[in-house]
């Protein structure tokens, strides 16, 4: 399917209704509810403890949540209830029709096994039992993300951090997932490895049509990547909207704040 | 109803929260109408609420009060209450955007750069490439440029090469804020020269310019953006 | 004689119930680890407390005992294995496979052919075939549960990108009855095409561990691989330095220290079997070097 069917297509592959999420007295997360499209990318943003990584686990199914439901659409084109899966329907959906990209790689990564395993375990997973191909799928993946070939039998603890973090998006595209969710995926790396892993991430979710849901901090990250960013601030979405009206025209004084905290480039 | 954009009564304030919470009211009543092949340029001094005007046509300033009125896929869908997808399914296909800075995309040649909108909307890599080249040549970008990013670029190279991003596509709408400010006679001439192409293949304008020469050559109209400016 | 002291086979029955209750479950669930809970056993772990715990909850007093360790049934471990069952269930013992009715084994699956009727009790030091990958056992389960094998595969990819090919030798990974992935223990690979459609009942006992799993007589048994490195197998090219046979697995013996060796069956019953029947080897040094045994 081309970009541009996905993106005009009407059908949501993502839905949330009034997600909530309580430890105790406290509501982490509340009353969530928007839907997102195939090919859409959707930022999360706000400060540390605003509730937006806990919603990522909410949508990615890791956690369950006190009230609300997320619905998936299934590559059947059915739109099925996240807790009415089966545990096996679950892990088979984040192997194979997701990607979660951790922030921290050692979180997403086996660090001791060689990268081209790292990259070819999703396929083993699925069935795939032929050594050269899934060699060979993985060094075609290696290239997409820029590391040198000759390191694939090289394990994740030998790279640098960019190089890791690029290995994990690897890892996790390789079964070509519709949807991918990233924790802070720029989060800890140094800018000038920042910005090759932005760019590299903005042409493959351009490139592969991937919907994409991202948690950051860092506004620039939403603009760079998304379409659409949700403002979080003590567990509630606050604001909502295209990404370049959210950060031009903040409408929220929490927003106006965010914005108005970033450093002139 | 003809026209592809369609303003009425259109407003916008900005609410200063940072400042105590000032309303700073831009503009308000805004009212008129962009027919194909029509070049409408918008006059009035700095602050009068140009550039937020063409904002809010694009999208990228909320609309506070009356509609916006976008021709999209042969149905008007008022960009004030629009959804997000929506907004972005219109300036993928409807409205292009030519800036006077280039949002330089790190990495990336000159020639891609230009070519991107066409192969975003399906057009085959080497014939949005070609015509990249078409356009860069008419805008005299040397060939030996074309493979480097623009971020090394000159002040007016670049903006050459965003006039060439934001010409190349096909879009039946386009807003153009101050596209010659930093050019020469010749490179003006040529946007001039495009303007023209584009309103014989009927692509509805809305422009800022604030030399005199270029707006008595490219207006088909001028809508003096004083009258609506918002008595604070 | 029986010890007057203990139990039949040292165990105390309700403990014996207990273990038959595990291999029960694993045998109905094959190639599925049974939690149980392992006895102290008068000996340490690692030396066998798995299996000797699985083959004192099967022994009758009718039964015929043979205790291997690498092959051999004159090395320590099976030596006093062989004893302790003795002197605590005063069963007949045997050096010899055929004879056998219960065969207690470290790391070899016996050269002669097993029959239907014998229980072949394996010791295990780790039951978890995925361990080494999956540090989780809570994680190890799930995916056992779920039939995620992927993991698996990993390993074996490992092998090749280091080394060319699957380098894995012994505890090699094996698919039981087309569902659970096992660990037959580390007995070499040579002896994994033995397991499949045994007619003989194989347990496995893990005492430190805490598991015992089962493959019933006549189950499917495969090795994992991959379609472009299939399952090999692997011995010393040389025949047995005291019985000529060309077909078996044989052990390294440094015969001097001035690099003198010599091969010969890891199964010392197939060897003097065959010695005493008239097969006899070089007693010559072979090259070291291995190859691939179809």
């Amino acid at each position: 399917m081309s970009e541009l069917s996905r993106l005009d297509n009407d059908q949501p592959l993502l839905v949330a209704e009034g997600l909530a999420k309580n430890y105790g007295q406290l509501a982490a997360c509340r009353d969530v509810s928007f839907s997102l499209y195939p090919g859409e990318v959707l930022a999360i943003v706000g400060e540390s403890g605003s509730g937006k990584s806990t919603l990522l686990q909410l949508l990615s199914a890791q956690l369950a949540p006190s009230a609300g439901c997320v619905s998936y659409r299934m590559r059947d084109g059915v739109l099925r209830d996240l807790a009415d899966l089966g545990e096996a329907e679950r892990r088979f959906l984040f192997r194979t029709d997701w990607g979660y990209v951790h922030q921290d790689p050692a979180q997403g990564l086996r660090m001791a096994v060689s990268a081209g395993a790292n990259v070819g375990e999703r396929l083993m997973a699925v069935g795939w039992n032929h050594y050269g191909r899934i060699r060979d799928t993985a060094s075609t993946w290696l290239e997409r993300v820029e590391i040198d070939v000759g390191r694939i039998d090289d394990a994740p603890k030998t790279y640098s951090g960019g190089m890791r973090q690029r290995l994990q998006i690897a890892r996790n595209l390789v079964t070509e997932p519709r949807l991918v969710f990233m924790d802070e995926p720029t989060g800890g790396l140094d800018v000038s490895v920042q910005a090759r892993l932005l760019d590299l991430m903005r042409n493959l979710v351009s490139e592969l049509g991937l919907a994409a849901i991202i948690v950051t901090h860092d506004l620039a990250v939403a603009r760079l990547l998304s379409h659409r960013v949700m403002v979080m601030k003590g567990g509630r979405v606050i604001e909502t909207g295209l990404t370049d009206q959210v950060l031009d025209d903040p409408r929220e004084p929490y927003t106006q704040l965010l914005v108005s905290s970033i450093l002139p480039p | 109803m003809t026209a592809m954009i369609e303003l009425a009564n259109a407003e916008k304030t900005f609410t200063m929260h940072l400042q105590g919470g000032v309303e700073l009211p831009v503009v308000r009543g805004v009212s008129f109408h962009v027919e194909p092949g029509e070049c409408v340029v918008l006059s009035g001094p700095s602050g009068a609420g140009k550039s937020s005007i063409l904002k809010m046509i694009f999208g990228n300033y909320r609309c506070d009060g009356g509609r916006i009125g976008i021709r999209h896929h042969g149905s008007v869908i008022d960009l004030a209450t629009a959804e997000p997808r929506q907004v972005l399914s219109i300036r993928r296909s409807t409205i292009g955007y030519v800036s006077q800075f280039l949002r330089a995309v790190p990495r990336v040649a000159t020639i891609d750069v230009v070519a991107e909108p066409l192969i975003a909307n399906g057009v085959v890599r080497e014939e949005a490439r070609a015509r990249a080249g078409q356009l860069l040549r008419r805008l005299n970008i040397p060939e030996r440029l074309w493979p480097l990013p623009p971020s090394t670029f000159s002040g007016g190279e670049q903006q050459r090469v965003n006039i060439a991003r934001g010409f190349i596509s096909d879009l039946p709408i386009l807003l153009l804020d101050e596209p010659t400010a930093s050019l020469d006679a010749a490179n003006r001439a040529v946007v001039v020269e495009l303007i023209a192409e584009k309103k014989t293949k009927g692509v509805a304008m809305v422009a800022i310019v604030h030399d005199d020469e270029i707006r008595h050559l490219i207006a088909d109209r001028i809508v003096d953006v004083t009258s609506f400016a918002a008595a604070a | 004689m029986n010890a007057p002291t203990y139990n039949f086979a040292y165990l105390d029955e309700q403990t014996k119930r207990m273990i038959r209750r595990a291999i029960l479950k694993a045998i109905a669930i094959p190639g599925y680890q049974v939690p149980f809970a392992s006895r102290e056993m008068p000996m340490p772990y690692g030396w066998g407390t798995g299996g000797v715990q699985v083959t004192a909850a099967i022994l009758g007093p009718q039964d015929v005992l043979k205790v291997i360790d690498q092959g051999s049934d004159d090395t320590t471990n099976a030596i006093s294995i062989r004893k302790f069952f003795g002197k605590t269930a005063g069963v007949e013992t045997t050096t010899s496979t055929t004879d056998a009715t219960v065969i207690q084994t470290r790391h070899r699956i016996p050269e002669a052919p097993l029959h239907a009727g014998q229980v072949l009790v394996y010791q295990v030091p780790i039951p978890e075939p995925l361990r080494f990958l999956e540090p989780r056992e809570t994680e190890t389960r799930r995916m056992h549960a779920l039939a995620e094998y992927g993991l698996m595969h990993v390993k074996l990819y490992e092998d090749i990108a280091r080394f060319g090919h699957i380098a894995t030798a012994y505890a090699y990974p094996v698919k039981v009855n087309a569902r659970y992935v096992m660990d037959p223990s580390p007995t070499p690979k040579f002896d994994n095409p033995k397991m499949d459609n045994c007619p003989a009942l194989q347990l496995f006992g893990a005492g430190r561990e805490k598991r015992i799993y089962a493959i019933p007589p006549y189950t499917t048994v495969v090795s994992l691989d991959f379609e472009d490195h299939p399952f090999t197998r692997y011995r010393f090219d040389a025949p047995c330095a005291l019985c000529g046979a060309a077909d078996s697995y044989l052990d390294e013996i440094v015969t001097d220290d001035k690099g003198g060796r010599m091969f010969v069956c890891s199964d010392t019953d197939f060897c003097e079997q065959r010695q005493a029947a008239g097969h006899h080897g070089a007693l010559s040094a072979a090259p070291h070097k291995e190859k691939a045994h179809v």
